[in-house]
């Protein structure tokens, strides 16, 4: 409700400061009223143009009224440039079957202009388009795609309804393969090749894809040809592992040029080269193009209109010590506009930018709030059920194909049913209205709406029932249309029973609906920090500028983390200056209250509502806080291999960087330096990749070349994982002459000391996999890129917490894409490398991030719980605890009473799936709004006229 | 709502009502949106039930569970019409299999009143997260049903040991024990869900509630030969 969506709309300039912008934009028209369309999709049917669609890639069409996609928001149609009125004043065939008078010709451009404190930039990127005139020939070769193409293709809601065709003879391909880094990783010679940076995300899609593929097609044969795997994200090593171990994939380390492609089949023949087979060429049904994200279009009249700098690369300039901060105060960015991001990185940042947009808000905090005034509810309780049954014609969606009429009489003979009448669009205003005015009316208690899905329109209805002045919970939807009239159309008759069957059993339901309280609970408006480096100083000072009290842990004596061994980042942040700074401002913050050398002893209750025990040089406390942030950090794996710990000048790489700003001629005065990467990670002890290694040893031996340039640098890995704008450094490094040599797990780097007089050597021999040559090093100094690993009290602190652990250790996230620093418990947080291995900036994004989730629940006085949550009758539990082992959530817990164990109900913590209540043997848990009589109403109403035959035939029996 | 909702009983009351198939749609495996992965507690419910099925000489194949994503509409029409298609080839529940309808009534209100003893008895089984499609034909094992059918376990009240303390009464969650100060307490068989509480609360010096496997549970004593006298401790 303050949301207010602005679709088909352009800013044209941004005027103003910081807390007061004043933005002018142009509404473009859609030639649709939106107050009136209620997306029923029938002029859709009725448009006589077909029109490439933009959404499918133009593979298939669509009409020139339409609905961009299945999902959109709000889900109404608009009309394009392709309509023949607008081009020839021709037609007008929409205006005519819309039944309710949405389309309007008369529509103009339209000026807006509003006042805002903050503004958040996300406009996404625009996928790379290859070249028609490159090798690939994207454009001229039907059966060579874009990934993006592909992507719709593989879709349900894709141009063949997921069905994965080729152009040239719509028949399956068998045989597909991938090219990657197509519009990335390109060095810059020649513009239309491509960008010079990584895309990050190509790689994962791709194994998407390839696993998507197999899924449609068991025996397809996938063919992945790439430069690096870069799986450098959370989950993502074991991701290409399973895409790798499917049957008939290939993961294919080749450059490769397309030969030809066959007139009479249209197969297409790439070549490629591999150290161990030399050149081959080979033929496939299709060739996919897995393309790089570009800057939108218009980014630079994006730049203009709001007054911020990009970057070369033609991305939002930002700013490495908070990444979602532009260059002109009180504009913010999230997203792939910030450059190539995952979609973690995307859902942090955007969270982080609403946050930091608070900052300017604040003053006013709660003042353009709408909320909502309900007529007091009614207290129904003592009456019998009367029921109202209002049935939805949906335009001609429902009503051309079930009889509605004839269902709305036959409601009217069920019991319980005071009133049932039909409704041209049940969605529309007054449709409303008229329910509203109905209960009052007819002193309705319950009201079943036989219209679509629950999905969409659900919350809609329940306002609708309220304003009526019933509790929202005596609402009940039967979908006659995606579940009857749409599947259905053919069959009318039998649509129309089924329709009769549906209401039948809805209104059974709605009959045994009971009035259900959503309760608020109080929120104590402090935040716990557990953790006192980047990420949980980042976050607590978020929290604690807006006005909030934080109570900020640290086990050690004194703040920083791991930060405290970091100099410098590529992108070449002062890490210590940033430090001091964090820990001043900290220090400095009446909000934030430290505790130093702590240790949690222990830790109760739920969101809004935590406390937690702490021992600490400050003593015992005992900390109320409504909301909590993991913020625990991760260590550096103490390597066992490459003779680390028998000779001072076998170093990891955090040692190195530090010898390198302390200027220690011991290694930095090497003449011959070797690094090795995947120390201790990528094996089969930790399987994953450790994310910043890489960037690590880039960045040191940069720094090396720097102040000597006549040292030899080596660099030994399995794949460059340098994403997103390190690919750059990357590039510089083998400009400089840094050697890279890649091995393969199976045949490792070999580390031997030989003695030489006074002086001992570091040897070193690798199988260089390029050459496919043996290549031994004699080396004044050894750096190994060890892993980053959970850190130690990780167990301890899931333990006290009640969080699980994902299989590498590290916290495990609510949902590794969209939710990735919530925890599954409400109420808890998660940022920094506690959540997975990660650079600074990516920690003060997610910091920023985990700090916006924090606030949504401090802002508040109270939260409010859902009614739809189960609840226990003590009579009816035995104590068999099934129910506690089958919640998730610690929603159900066992307790001793004076009649034994006995279930208990959090309702807080509960979501309402019920698994609780499957599990029970007796019925003492029922789930709210989904009790077993309800669900069981329903089943029995599916078969009422046969049981009401039984039931005449028993009563006659006894009589 | 999740689809590890769906109890057992839902499934044989369809049955029950001459419902020829029963469909449960879940989320895909492994895809769950929170950390519920209730799905696999329907499959796993699904594939107990199935066994029962067999046990009771019903086709399990008129009981299905797929997985798939909201956004698979297609799939849904073919899992749909599939098995539309195959049910109707089965024809109508307890005929095709060649049960009369009043045997399978009996047999179907018979299994519907042990499902809460089956929710106990395989209360941990049923929690159990099934690895691979391999596992599922033998997860549950025929053996394993059909003991389960027929080492019935019944509680019965001897009225020799009874004192009439109540306690069992007042702690049985379906209230299927009839009690009265100084009366025999009597189990009511019928309503009995064979949960073990009484068993449980009855006093150890009593030792009056006795676990009766596989063998027919003793009459409930008359009710005029029920008042006890107490004798003295």
């Amino acid at each position: 409700m303050n949301i207010e969506v602005l679709t088909y709309t352009e800013v044209k300039s941004v005027d103003g400061e910081p807390g007061n912008f004043r933005v002018r934009m142009i509404k473009r028209p859609r030639y649709i009223d939106e107050s009136k369309c209620t997306g029923c999709t029938t002029c859709v049917e009725y448009c006589p143009v077909r029109y490439p669609d933009k959404f499918n890639q133009k593979i298939s069409s669509n009409k020139a009224v339409h609905i961009y996609f299945s999902q959109a928001v709000p889900l109404i149609a608009f009309i394009d440039e392709s309509c023949l009125y607008l081009k020839d004043s021709k037609c007008r065939i929409c205006e005519g079957v819309c039944k309710n008078d949405a389309i309007d010709f008369a529509q103009k451009e339209e000026r807006i202009e509003i006042n805002v404190g903050a503004i958040i930039l996300a406009p996404g990127f625009e996928p790379f388009t290859p070249d028609i005139t490159d090798q690939y020939g994207y454009g001229r070769r039907q059966n060579v795609v874009t990934s993006m193409d592909f992507e719709r293709l593989m879709c349900a809601t894709g141009p063949y309804e997921g069905e994965i065709l080729r152009a040239s003879d719509m028949k399956h391909p068998h045989n597909v393969a991938w090219i990657q880094c197509i519009g990335s990783r390109q060095s810059g010679k020649s513009p239309e090749a491509g960008n010079s940076y990584c895309s990050a995300v190509c790689c994962e899609y791709t194994q998407k894809q390839v696993i998507l593929t197999k899924d449609h097609d068991p025996d397809a044969r996938c063919t992945v040809f790439h430069n690096d795997i870069r799986a450098y994200g959370k989950d993502f090593e074991r991701f290409y592992q399973r895409a790798e171990n499917l049957s008939d994939v290939r993961f294919i380390r080749s450059y490769v040029s397309i030969v030809k492609e066959d007139p009479v089949t249209k197969n297409i023949t790439i070549r490629y080269n591999t150290a161990d087979e030399g050149v081959k060429e080979e033929e496939f049904d299709m060739v996919v193009l897995s393309i790089g994200l570009n800057p939108p279009v218009d980014h630079k009249e994006l730049a203009e209109t709001f007054g911020i700098e990009l970057n070369s690369h033609g991305f939002c300039k930002t700013d490495p010590s908070n990444p979602m901060r532009t260059t002109r105060p009180g504009i913010f960015v999230s997203g792939t506009f910030q450059g190539p991001v995952d979609i973690p990185e995307s859902v942090f940042t955007a969270s982080g930018a609403g946050s930091q947009c608070a900052d300017f808000l604040e003053y006013r905090r709660g003042n353009l709030n709408t909320k909502r005034v309900y007529p007091p509810e009614r207290d129904v309780s003592g009456e019998e059920p009367r029921i109202g049954v209002f049935v939805c014609h949906c335009g001609a969606n429902i009503g051309r194909v079930v009889d509605v009429p004839s269902a709305v009489e036959y409601a009217l003979t069920l019991p319980n049913v005071v009133h049932a009448q039909e409704q041209l669009f049940s969605c529309a205003t007054n449709s409303a209205k008229e329910i509203t005015d109905m209960i009052q009316e007819k002193k309705l208690n319950r009201v079943v709406l036989a219209a679509c899905s629950p999905r969409t329109l659900d919350a809609l209805f329940r306002d609708t029932v309220r304003e009526g002045g019933l509790n929202q919970y005596y609402f009940e939807f039967a979908n006659i249309r995606e579940h009857c009239s749409w599947v259905h159309s053919k069959e009318k008759e039998e649509a129309t029973e089924k329709a009769l069957d549906l209401i039948r059993m809805s209104v059974a339901r709605a009959a045994l609906l009971e009035p259900l309280q959503e309760f608020d609970l109080p929120v104590t408006k402090a935040a716990l920090v557990v953790g006192g480096g980047i990420a949980g100083m980042t976050s607590a000072l978020s929290i604690a500028e807006q006005g909030y009290k934080v109570h900020l842990l640290e086990k050690e004596k004194d703040l920083g983390g791991m930060a405290r061994k970091i100099y410098s980042t590529l992108d070449k942040l002062d890490v210590q200056k940033h430090l001091n700074d964090l820990i001043r401002k900290v220090y400095q913050n009446p909000g934030i209250r430290v505790y130093s050398e702590s240790v949690i002893t222990d830790t109760s209750g739920y969101v809004g509502n935590f406390i937690t025990r702490v021992k600490s040089q400050k003593g015992v406390s005992e900390i109320k806080h409504g909301v909590t942030i993991i913020a625990t950090g991760a260590d550096v794996y103490e390597p066992t291999e490459y003779l680390y710990g028998q000779n001072g000048k076998i170093i990891t790489s955090l040692e190195l960087e530090k010898m390198i700003v302390q200027k220690d001629m011991k290694i930095t005065g090497s003449k011959k330096l070797v690094m090795i990467q995947c120390v201790g990670c990528r094996n089969e002890d930790r399987n994953y990749c450790s994310r910043v290694c890489c960037g690590e040893s880039i960045k040191n031996a940069l720094e090396l070349k720097e102040r000597h340039p006549g040292m030899d640098i080596y660099i030994l890995y399995r794949d460059i994982r340098a994403y997103g704008y390190a690919e750059d450094y990357y590039r510089e490094a083998r400009s400089k002459k840094i050697r890279f040599i890649r091995y393969e797990p199976d045949s490792k780097p070999v580390v031997k000391i030989i003695k030489e007089k006074k002086k001992s050597i570091i040897n070193i021999t690798v199988m260089d996999q390029t050459l496919k040559k043996k290549v031994a090093i004699d080396a004044d100094a050894l750096v190994l890129a060890a892993a980053a690993v959970p850190s130690a009290n990780t167990q301890k602190i899931a333990q006290l917490f009640g969080l699980s652990l994902s299989l590498d250790g590290f916290f495990k996230e609510a949902h590794v894409k969209l939710k990735p620093v919530e925890f599954a418990a409400d109420g808890i947080y998660l940022c920094g490398t506690a959540h997975y291995p990660k650079l600074i900036s990516e920690t003060i994004s997610q910091a920023y991030g985990a700090a916006g989730r924090a606030l949504t629940i401090l802002s508040h006085d109270t939260i409010v719980a859902s009614g739809s949550v189960c609840e226990l009758d003590e009579n009816k539990c035995i104590g068999c605890g099934a129910c506690v082992t089958a919640c998730t959530y610690g929603a159900v817990q066992l307790r001793q009473s004076k009649k034994g164990n006995k279930a208990e109900i959090i309702p807080v913590l509960c979501k309402g799936c019920g698994l609780c209540n499957a599990k029970c043997p007796t019925g003492a848990i029922q789930l709210k709004h989904f009790t077993d009589k309800e669900i069981i109403s329903q089943i029995d109403s599916v078969f009422v006229k046969k049981r009401e035959e039984e039931k005449k035939e028993r009563v006659e029996a006894a009589v | 709502m999740c689809s590890g909702r769906v109890d057992p009983e839902f499934v044989f009351r369809a049955f029950a009502n001459g419902m020829d198939g029963v469909f449960i749609g879940g989320c895909i495996l492994n895809e769950c949106n929170y950390i519920t992965n209730g799905n696999y507690h329907a499959l796993n419910m699904v594939l107990l039930c199935k066994k029962i099925m067999e046990h009771m000489g019903l086709n399990p194949e008129r009981l299905r569970i797929e997985f798939m994503s909201s956004g698979e509409g297609m799939v849904y029409v073919d899992v749909v019409n599939d098995f539309v298609s195959r049910i109707k080839e089965l024809g109508p529940v307890g005929k095709a299999e060649g049960i009369s309808e009043d045997e399978l009534s009996l047999k179907l209100a018979e299994v519907r009143k042990l499902i809460p003893y089956i929710k106990i008895v395989k209360k941990e089984k049923l929690q159990v997260r099934i690895g691979s499609k391999d596992e599922y034909p033998e997860f549950y094992s025929n053996n394993e049903i059909d003991e389960l059918f027929s080492d019935v376990v019944s509680y019965y009240i001897d009225p020799e040991k009874c004192r009439a303390c109540m306690l069992c009464a007042r702690n049985c969650p379906v209230g299927a024990i009839e009690s009265a100060k100084n009366q025999v307490h009597v189990i009511d068989q019928y309503r009995c869900i064979k949960c073990n509480t009484c068993y449980e609360v009855c006093p150890e010096k009593f030792g009056a509630v006795t676990k009766i496997i596989a063998a027919p549970v003793p009459d409930p004593i008359p009710v005029e030969n029920r008042a006890i006298t107490k004798k003295e401790s």
